[in-house]
């Protein structure tokens, strides 16, 4: 293979590749560094942090479908002060990809004061704000399912980083690009999407929901052609970069996601299927840009 | 935690819905007693966590019980078959810390971790007598292979058709085994009794709905006197002091 190049820019920070795990399905990294060497990928989303370390939801937590599984761990987390002062400063020892900090919250303020510690911390690049989980009341997703709530998250965050700022919006909305919008107005430097979409799984032996919390975030490849359309949309609507995430399992699906408009891609339950999916499929990107004619993955962002 | 190709030797049925399928690769295979497994099944997207029974050279033993889809799918595969497998993963049980004589205590299914333990405490010296519980004789597996290894077994049944009629516990009063600590594996309120019938220390290997098997996810953690665990990772097998029952 002669001189893949598979590096993007996002944001002005150069990933190696595009391929990051997305959050919840990676732990800090630390979890995995024993399982593969972790500089072969791009970068690397942390597990959502609130402010207070949480528990999350009680068990059973996953449930497994067709194509994929839902999941309500509820954002169990050590909360920012850990993240910033031992998980992030542990992962830079070992890792010399991007670091992407996943910020959640309960409360317009709580967001803000999160990323600020997160700006304050020199071993974190980029912050994803999460206004998408599916499992936790009164946060995460009431503030990315309306355009006004999620631009006031994205102000309040704005205000307090210099470091480059991502919403990752929920595909349970009627608009998508009405709200990836609305974002980048309020000063977003990119956009994550889609988180999982809202499901739910009944064991009909027990009469019961699977999930201890009733419904869950379902990911995996039955939702891949849904999130590619609304990559698509979004990365044609906005002028900002956009992480595509959803069902992503092979390097043919990098590819797609990144003719529809995605910069990075993230792969997220086929880590917890696989979990040397990442290293694989970076492993089988030059040859399969080789088959289809690419020389650098940068030429396709966004071509179709 | 290593991902390796395993092709089945053979998968026959050994008592009521139970199922012994021993797998074989091409390198060693070291893992510990209480250590699971996590296999892909073709046509399933989570990987099925099952603890490990024995380990063979190349190799390891496993028992399964028919209790869903997958395990049903399992069931109908052939010798030959090849099947991908996650290998090394969970804490296992503490042999060393049974000072001179354990005992092993396995209800249903939760018997097959122990045969690997009893083996390890065997070659460390110490002494092991088991206790097995089922709910009626059909369901007996296990049991011969123990008393192979020169254990004395005790058995307990729910019908009463085999040993003690009654639970584990009952047969645990029954034989008068001699112990300075104990290991355990089997249903949530069997352990429960066991934990609170016996006052040496002692091991119980839970399970836990698990989404990545491997620690990363955080899909099985739960609550314990020492903060939220991972089933996967930090345990299956914990201090019978560290459970919140």
């Amino acid at each position: 293979m002669v001189n893949k190049d598979l590096s993007v820019t996002l944001c002005g920070i150069r990933l190696a590749n595009p391929v990051v795990p997305a959050s919840g399905t990676f732990g800090f990294g630390l979890e995995l560094a024993d399982t593969f060497d972790l500089n072969v990928l791009g970068g690397i989303s942390l597990k959502g942090t609130t402010r207070e370390a949480r528990y999350g939801n009680p068990t059973p937590r996953i449930a497994e479908c067709s194509a994929g599984m839902s999941n309500s761990v509820g954002l169990q987390n050590p909360g920012i002060e850990a993240l910033v002062s031992d998980k992030a400063p542990a992962l830079r020892k070992i890792y010399r990809g991007a670091i992407i900090a996943n910020i959640s919250g309960y409360s317009v303020e709580e967001y803000a004061h999160n990323c600020a510690r997160a700006d304050a911390c020199p071993d974190i690049d980029i912050l994803e704000v999460n206004v998408s989980c599916p499992n936790v009341h009164g946060g995460g997703m009431a503030f990315g399912t309306d355009p006004a709530s999620a631009a006031a998250v994205t102000r309040a965050v704005r205000a307090v980083t210099r470091k480059p700022v991502f919403i990752k919006l929920s595909p349970n909305v009627t608009d998508i690009v009405s709200i990836a919008r609305a974002c980048e107005d309020a000063g977003a430097d990119g956009i994550t999407l889609v988180n999982t979409f809202l499901g739910m799984r009944i064991d009909i032996r027990k009469r019961r929901p699977v999930i201890a919390n009733k419904t869950g975030g379902f990911s995996g490849p039955a939702i891949f052609p849904v999130a590619l359309r609304m990559v698509w949309q979004v990365a044609h609507a906005c002028s900002i970069p956009v992480m595509g995430c959803g069902g992503v399992r092979r390097a043919e699906d990098v590819i797609e996601m990144m003719m529809a408009g995605a910069t990075a891609v993230q792969i997220g339950a086929e880590n917890l299927r696989n979990p040397m999916a990442c290293p694989e499929i970076i492993t089988a990107l030059p040859a399969l840009m080789d088959s289809l004619g690419i020389d650098s993955l940068q030429e396709i962002i966004g071509i179709i | 935690m290593q991902k390796s190709l395993f092709s089945i030797k053979s998968n026959d049925p050994v008592a009521r819905d139970t199922y012994r399928m021993v797998l074989l690769t091409d390198r060693p295979v070291t893992m510990r007693s209480g250590q699971f497994v996590d296999i892909a099944l073709p046509e399933y997207y989570l990987r099925r966590p099952i603890s490990v029974s024995d380990t063979l050279p190349n190799g390891i033993v496993l028992y399964y019980k028919v209790v869903g889809e997958g395990t049903r799918a399992m069931s109908g595969m052939q010798p030959g078959m090849q099947l991908d497998l996650l290998t090394g993963l969970g804490s296992g049980f503490h042999p060393e810390k049974c000072r001179e004589s354990a005992l092993l205590v396995g209800g249903g299914l939760g018997a097959a971790p122990l045969f690997l333990l009893a083996r390890e405490l065997m070659n460390l010296g110490r002494s092991v007598s088991v206790v097995l519980g089922f709910n009626r004789a059909d369901e007996i597996f296990l049991a011969e292979e123990f008393r192979s290894l020169g254990l004395p077994v005790h058995l307990a049944t729910m019908d009463g058709s085999v040993g003690t009629k009654g639970f584990v516990t009952d047969a645990v009063a029954a034989g008068r085994p001699a112990f300075d600590c104990f290991y355990t594996c089997g249903p949530l309120p069997m352990m429960k009794a066991v934990c609170r019938a016996l006052d040496t220390p002692g091991e119980v290997s839970l399970e836990e709905r698990m989404g990545c098997g491997a620690g990363f996810c955080y899909g099985c953690s739960i609550q314990t006197a020492r903060g939220p665990q991972r089933v996967c990772a930090d345990g299956p097998v914990f201090d019978k002091e560290d459970v919140l029952w």
